[in-house]
């Protein structure tokens, strides 16, 4: 699956990165990097909960 | 349970995600959203940031709603009884109560939240607002359209987000603060009076250890009364001084009640079938092994779902576990914070707030690390809050930090 962060909703809070740190990190900028664009095997749930858990819901994913 | 009746009461963000996380785990009965407010389920956070900035003439705020109504009704099946207030709930004939009208259920989920404390002697007095609805926001922004002179009672969270926005807008704000420090309970004394140095530094006049003795005005509030004996001319008060949970209409429900409803690790009260989310739950959290009731954003999000999940399946109720964390945006500073701030020892490990507007603060509590603060460290707030969830040693949080720490500058040659 795909992972889409919307740029205009995403001010790089982290919870992603809590939830899901191998996939998601903020760096100095304070901006959201992602580490891969394509969830990792066994790491579904984890983005999945990465996804719901943004208060700005600015990440979702695509088959 | 995959048929009958899920009651969700309060339609704000826990009671939301109870609901969407009902249909998530495969309900496919009927669940009635309950809602003492008109509106939509609309997101709370926004309110005293965005939705107080200043728009080009002619352009509205946008209403930051979750879900429309169709989505709503149409895509999750979800029943929306807004503008009514719960009042009764009737654990033995498992039924929600609004006034006259009853609401059965099967399983219930409770997440009717907190209201804002309101400041004595104000009653009557137009220009006087608490913010927590969308309703206060939209007063508090108008006024603030108006180019109010506006005096901010508490500098906790929502206040000194309300005087950031004042002071975007090029708005003269003073805010009052009965305690000697502010936000001893949220961040601790040391850090609190750090964070204080971020209104200095941006031209708020903040007064601490003073209180409100009175408010002035024939009609609409003309002036603030302080307990040093002077006084502040202003068109708006907005008044922070905290949220107590919403559970007077439990009073007679057999929950229990202390500062929140008291609830298990899996966020049962207790009584058959109903569970608790959101400001309005006390549950006990396994990680900190002690009861807790979060007015934070993701805790909300998270009980919601969980609630609604074991709720529809008790046998199998998973317990909610979390490290706490909550930020803060201020001027243009971001404040985070993760755990809990009650501890034996804080250490600055690297920055000086006042002196370069940004720091990492730790917290200990025996030998372990449980909170962290960062004021601009978005890129290491979460590492601290993974320590944290894997009850890291304070001696590896130490080592951790050492490792982070900005270069020291090196003088030029």
């Amino acid at each position: 699956m795909k992972i889409i962060v919307d740029r205009a909703k995403c001010t790089g809070l982290g919870i992603c990165e809590s939830l899901a740190p191998d996939v998601f990190e903020v760096d100095d900028s304070g901006d959201l990097v992602l580490r891969t664009d394509t969830v990792p095997d066994g790491q579904l749930a984890d983005v999945e909960a990465a996804v719901a858990g943004c208060p700005t819901e600015a990440l979702r994913l695509e088959p | 349970m995959s048929r009958g009746r899920v009651v969700v009461v309060g339609a704000s963000l826990a009671g939301l995600r109870a609901a969407e996380g009902a249909r998530k785990a495969g309900f496919e009965g009927r669940i009635t959203l309950i809602g003492a407010e008109a509106h939509l389920p609309y997101d709370r956070p926004p309110l005293s940031k965005a939705y107080l900035d200043d728009v080009e003439p002619g352009a509205a705020p946008e209403t930051p709603t979750f879900r429309t109504e169709e989505v709503l009704r149409d895509e999750l099946g979800v029943e929306l009884l807004l503008g009514a207030p719960a009042t009764k709930l009737d654990t033995t004939g498992k039924a929600v109560l609004i006034g006259d009208q009853a609401v059965e259920y099967d399983a219930a989920v409770i997440a009717t939240g907190a209201t804002a404390r309101q400041l004595p002697g104000a009653e009557g007095l137009a220009g006087v607002h608490t913010l927590r609805t969308l309703d206060d926001a939209v007063a508090v922004r108008a006024a603030l359209d108006a180019g109010a002179r506006t005096v901010v009672i508490g500098a906790g969270f929502i206040g000194s987000e309300v005087a950031s926005g004042a002071r975007k807008r090029g708005l003269d704000v003073t805010v009052i603060e009965a305690s000697p420090t502010p936000l001893v309970r949220a961040v601790g004394e040391a850090m609190g009076a750090a964070c204080a140095s971020l209104h200095h530094r941006n031209g708020t006049d903040l007064r601490c250890g003073v209180g409100v003795t009175g408010l002035e005005g024939d009609g609409r509030v003309e002036r603030v009364l302080l307990s040093d004996g002077s006084t502040l001319d202003a068109d708006l008060v907005v008044v922070g001084v905290g949220a107590v949970p919403a559970t007077d209409w439990l009073a007679d429900s057999g929950l229990r009640l202390d500062n929140g409803i008291v609830c298990d690790a899996t966020l049962f009260t207790g009584a058959e079938g109903v569970y608790a989310a959101g400001d309005v739950a006390r549950w006990h959290n396994p990680l900190f092994d002690r009861s807790m009731r979060l007015e934070h954003w993701t805790s909300a999000a998270e009980q919601g779902a969980i609630a609604a999940r074991n709720a529809l399946d008790p046998a199998s109720a998973k317990p909610y576990e979390t490290v706490p964390y909550f930020w803060s945006d201020w001027y243009d500073s971001r404040i985070q914070f993760v755990g809990v701030p009650q501890a034996d020892e804080v250490q600055v490990v690297d920055g000086d707030l006042e002196r370069d507007g940004r720091c990492v603060a730790l917290y200990r509590e025996g030998d372990r690390l449980v909170g962290a603060l960062t004021v601009n460290g978005q890129s290491v707030i979460m590492k601290y809050r993974g320590l944290i969830m894997k009850r890291a040693s304070w001696a590896d949080a130490l080592a951790f930090a050492e490792k982070r720490r900005a270069p020291a500058v090196v003088s030029a040659r």
